[in-house]
């Protein structure tokens, strides 16, 4: 039974037939979804302190309009692939733990801190626009309700890359002070740019059934350099240097050669050494017991408003 | 941890107007008014739409997978539903 059930599942995947919630699936499937679409879902989340912090220090009122934008979008696109995880049949409140107690994981990025305004600039551009190329490649995987959301982030995601670039292209434009701000953004963001693609796919651990099951499109290493390629050209447009002594151009297999990635800072990082890691969830969890008493209120409204439902 | 949970509704968006509500995604909510709102807040920051729809998700009927077969099937052998197998003169106009 569990393998004609096994066969009939990998000849939907064959035939680029989407599986949906109630359709029958192998538990490793299951189970490496609700990994890797809830790591993706706290990466939002979380991702919205280090853009957060400057809201406040905005240099214009349009600044500032389009940067509370732009972090209400990713609490909506932590919100879709919450729900595209749920339907795996997990609540939110087990994923919730599961991101309070480090059993899983967001992207490391999110634990650099923010120490200049061309750092807004530079997460627009080079955070986003990294995330954007791995997002447009999951449009197309296997299970309905991640593609979904997916298909929905894409379409929101390339104003954030648009506005990181118009920040930190006025900045590479402006004062000599202002160039030196995006030039220090850049080189302290770059690296970490590449490491978000993860792994190379020689060391991957979560790839080769991801590919099978059409989970993943495209692996870590293809991905990475689609983003150095179309990278590269926009800072030079600009006048800022990737700070890169390796990096060089292939006039025969086109694409940029880059250096070598620093991979004991990256595995630092992802085990809770990173710069922000411990600050990030000792404000989840601020927030989430904070905001404890609405969820309390709003249920005690609609148990006393009848046409509610009850708790 | 949270001791209290909300519930989880399904979000419908009719498009434009005149259009077929389609289905968004979900939100958790404690009622109407609330699951409404978070509908708006999550689904329609761009002008996606000009009517919602939300119901508990508790509430939706779903067919299933696995009796594809026998729901779907017996319109596959009746293709005189459709107006492409009867052949016409290529002189009738208007039909």
């Amino acid at each position: 039974m569990s393998s004609n059930n096994e066969t009939s599942f990998q000849k939907k995947i064959d035939a680029e037939i989407k599986i949906e919630p109630k359709d029958w699936m192998p538990d490793k499937y299951r189970r490496h979804l609700i990994r890797q679409i809830s790591q993706h879902a706290h990466s939002e989340v979380i991702g919205m302190q280090p853009e957060g912090n400057w809201i406040t220090r905005a240099p214009s009122l349009r600044a500032k309009m389009v940067l509370i934008a732009k972090v209400q979008d990713e609490a909506g696109h932590g919100l879709y692939l919450y729900s595209a995880t749920e339907t795996l049949g997990i609540t939110r409140s087990e994923l919730i733990e599961q991101l309070q107690t480090g059993k899983a994981k967001y992207s490391s990025i999110f634990n650099y801190p923010t120490l200049s305004w061309a750092d807004i600039g530079v997460i627009g551009w080079l955070v986003d626009g990294a995330a954007i190329v791995n997002q447009q490649s999951l449009r197309k995987t296997s299970y309905g309700p991640y593609s979904r959301a997916m298909i929905r982030i894409c379409k929101e995601e390339s104003f954030h890359q648009r506005q990181g670039y118009e920040i930190i292209s006025k900045m590479a434009n402006g004062t000599s002070e202002q160039q030196e701000m995006a030039q220090d953004a850049l080189n302290r963001w770059w690296w970490p740019s590449l490491m978000m693609f993860g792994p190379h796919d020689s060391d991957s651990a979560h790839t080769s059934n991801a590919m099978k099951w059409k989970i993943k499109r495209e692996s870590n290493d293809y991905l990475r350099q689609l983003f150095v390629d179309r990278t590269v050209k926009q800072a030079d447009l600009i006048g800022l240097s990737i700070p890169d002594s390796d990096l060089n151009w292939n006039a025969k297999t086109k694409h940029y050669e880059f250096g070598e990635i620093n991979w004991d800072e990256f595995w630092e990082v992802i085990n809770g050494n990173g710069f922000c890691n411990k600050e990030r969830i000792k404000n989840h969890i601020n927030a989430h017991i904070e905001g404890e008493w609405v969820r309390e209120a709003a249920i005690a409204c609609a148990n006393k408003n009848k046409d509610g439902i009850k708790a | 941890m949270s001791k209290a949970t909300l519930q989880v509704w399904e979000v419908f968006i009719q498009p434009k107007t005149g259009a077929h509500f389609q289905h968004m995604g979900s939100v958790h909510a404690a009622d109407k008014e609330m699951a409404l709102q978070n509908a708006r807040e999550l689904y329609t920051r761009r002008q996606e739409g000009t009517c919602i729809w939300v119901v508990r998700s508790e509430n939706i009927v779903s067919s299933k997978p696995e009796d594809n077969d026998s729901f779907f099937d017996p319109a596959d052998d009746k293709i005189y539903r459709y107006p492409t197998f009867f052949k016409v003169s290529k002189k009738v106009k208007d039909l």
